[in-house]
């Protein structure tokens, strides 16, 4: 039995990975915006096998509540042995390019306090000697491309801080897993042309994301073949990747 | 995920959709003003047009896959109308509950159960799906939502919306009445019968002492053997075996003509009742290949080719049934087509919940064809004609061709449905059937 904390549980990828935990008969906790959505979630849970779940309405954003978050977090259902940071935006990257404010806002939620929580996590783990720390990065973060460089640049962020972050606490045993998915068919995405070989479902993301959580897989691609897609793109040299329109 | 949303079964038609919004949230109403007219979509095993809707709206309801609530004790359950009965057995079969009726795919959503108002195996025990709902919300495109049970307040939106097809609004969630098994397994007997007379008396016989009926025919045998098929019966038992793997085939490509004609037609239908175990006295079945024998083969409606495939399923009434059936065989084998698997069942008399609702007291009858185009279709309009006369219907989910004069005349009560149809919703399904009927298709 495992305590899981999971922040953004209210995503698609998130639940589906939930629900792998509820199956094993880990106790979870889950943070997330809206109240009514995670007591839904729970109780979806608990049915699925989970012993206890709580749920704490918050937003990720407010970096000054993210200690009180954790400690609330302990307090409920004991030691976190595992984090998942599942939260995100996917940025409106025309909208980016013209407002300096919305790009920053995007950076701040798909970076930076995704950082500052992987710290405080980081902090309390390390004086443990024990735990894991998932987050869930993207592919897009691979290399910056036009379509999405703003939400590409934050999830590189986010790659980068873990790679050094997991050599950090190697030593105190423990494990950090950055989560590279590729495309999802979720609601996050709703605005995509879906189908066809490169979707994969939430429930099929979340399993590959469950495992390499309990197995402490450093870099996890989902589906795999995206390891291969992304060592392609990101072995194109610039003066060719400059005039693609990826 | 493999089968794409606004996709139907049968694989004809193929429809183009304006949108596909995805729901995945109980608490938040889609947008269902701005835009094209919406029909829900839940996991595509209808067969025809009846969960497409051409330049319209899909509302996927997948997302919508959450349990709610059971009790233990009552087996009563309430989940979201995304949740596949696949979902609830995994969840309830280990504490001793199943389905209460349960079509021949468990990959069907507990929304899609309730608008096409589902049958089993045991209809002439449990009736259809409508009987074991209790309760579900309805959300209408005004923003409305109504707690719709049997005999409450909003009795008439629940009996338009059993059978409803999906368009008197979005069922979110709904509570079902389980029933108690004990255990994943069945026991009970597999007969040859040689004709339609023999069928209806081991139908009489059995389904008093049995919970599940259902007989294969081989509607490629003609002459004396015309109407010769394998009963099979059984009943829920609290026995153990080797459970069968879970892992499925699956059918990795369209080939590019039907792997379904004449010839593998007659060889399979000969082998199948020629095998040893179509008669067995004491037979033994885990659950899912007595209910679920071709989901173990995942995408098998690829191997009708790519143009597809018909279903023919129709209810004829009691009396006039032996003949209808005889008709109708005579007509499949006449025209050379044949039908790969053929399933008949005897319906119970209980009165269905759904204004719209298929089952009704008689023999049902389902039948596959290969989509050959014309010649098809013509079959299928010889065998509605049989229908018709006997005073028969035709099951929507499982259409993609009957007239607006046929569905008419198998719905009666289809104007008084009219009434409860969403503004905002509509299906290809209802638009072909609702046509104005001229007098010279009349």
């Amino acid at each position: 039995m495992q305590r899981v904390l999971i922040i953004g549980a209210t995503s698609a990828i998130a639940e589906a990975t939930a629900r792998e935990f509820a199956r094993r008969g880990d106790r979870l906790f889950l943070v997330g915006r809206r109240a009514d959505a995670l007591e839904a979630i729970a109780s979806d849970l608990r049915l699925r096998g989970a012993p206890q779940v709580e749920i704490r309405a918050q937003d990720a954003n407010d970096r000054s509540a993210h200690e009180t978050m954790i400690d609330a977090a302990e307090a409920a259902i004991g030691e976190i042995d595992s984090a998942l940071i599942a939260y995100g935006t996917l940025s409106d990257q025309a909208a980016c390019e013209r407002s300096v404010d919305q790009m920053l806002a995007e950076f701040d939620t798909n970076a930076l306090s995704q950082m500052a929580l992987m710290t405080r996590l980081a902090n309390r783990f390390e004086a443990r000697r024990r735990g894991t720390i998932a987050v869930i990065s993207s592919v897009a973060g691979d290399r910056g491309r036009r379509s999405n460089y703003v939400y590409g640049s934050a999830k590189a962020a986010v790659s980068a801080f873990t790679s050094g972050l997991r050599q950090r606490l190697y030593r105190s045993g423990v494990t950090v897993v950055t989560i590279k998915p590729g495309f999802v068919d979720t609601p996050m995405t709703a605005g995509f042309k879906k189908g066809g070989p490169l979707w994969a479902s939430p429930a099929d993301v979340g399993g590959a994301i469950a495992r390499a959580m309990i197995s402490g897989r450093p870099v996890a691609y989902t589906p795999w073949f995206w390891w291969a897609i992304m060592q392609i793109i990101r072995n194109i040299p610039e003066t060719l990747f400059r005039r693609l329109s990826l | 995920m493999p089968t794409v949303p606004g996709s139907s079964w049968g694989r004809w038609p193929r429809h183009a959709h304006a949108q596909c919004v995805p729901v995945s949230d109980r608490f938040r109403a889609p947008d269902f003003a701005d835009g094209a007219p919406c029909l829900p979509w839940g996991n595509g095993r209808s067969y025809g047009d009846s969960c497409q809707n051409a330049d319209g709206r899909l509302l996927l309801t997948q997302g919508l896959d959450r349990f709610i609530a059971f009790d233990l004790d009552t087996g009563v359950l309430e989940c979201e109308a995304g949740v596949q009965l696949a979902d609830i057995i995994d969840l309830v079969l280990p504490k001793g509950w199943f389905v209460p009726v349960t079509p021949g795919t468990r990959f069907v959503t507990v929304g899609g159960a309730i608008a096409n108002d589902v049958h089993g195996k045991n209809h002439h025990r449990a009736g259809s799906f409508g009987h074991h709902v209790t309760g579900f919300e309805l959300l209408r495109s005004d923003g409305s939502t109504r707690w719709c049970t049997a005999d409450g307040q909003h009795a008439a939106w629940f009996a338009a919306t059993i059978g409803g097809l999906g368009l008197t609004g979005l069922i979110r969630r709904a509570r079902l009445q389980l029933r108690r098994v004990p255990g994943a397994w069945l026991t009970g007997q597999s007969h040859r019968f040689g004709n339609l007379a023999e069928f209806f008396a081991l139908s009489r016989e059995s389904d008093r002492d049995y919970e599940y009926t259902v007989s294969w025919l081989d509607c490629t045998a003609r002459g004396d053997a015309l109407g010769r098929g394998v009963f099979m019966r059984g009943n829920h038992a609290p026995i153990e075996g080797r459970v069968p793997r879970e892992r499925a085939l699956r059918v990795p490509v369209t080939p590019p003509v039907s792997l379904i004609n004449r010839l593998s037609l007659q060889a399979f239908n000969r082998l199948y009742y020629a095998r040893p175990s179509a008669r067995c006295d004491a037979a033994t079945w885990h659950y899912r290949p007595f209910f679920y024998p071709l989901d173990s083969v995942l995408e098998w409606n690829r191997i009708y080719g790519p143009r597809g495939f018909f279903q023919y399923q129709c209810v004829v009434p009691p009396e006039p049934a032996q003949d209808a059936l005889t008709g109708m065989i005579d007509a499949i084998a006449r025209s050379g087509s044949g039908s790969f698997l053929a399933v008949l069942k005897m319906f119970g008399e209980r009165p269905s919940a759904g204004l719209l609702s298929f089952p009704r007291p008689g023999a049902t009858l389902a039948l596959d064809f290969p989509n050959q185009g014309e010649d098809t279709l013509r079959l299928l309009e010889r065998l509605d004609e049989i229908t018709r006369a006997a005073g028969g219907a035709v099951y929507p989910a499982k259409d993609a061709r009957m007239s607006a004069a046929s569905f008419q005349q198998y719905f009666p009560r289809w104007r008084e449905f009219g009434a409860f149809v969403d503004p905002r919703f509509s299906s290809s399904f209802w638009r072909r059937v609702t046509e104005p009927v001229s007098c010279k298709e009349s």
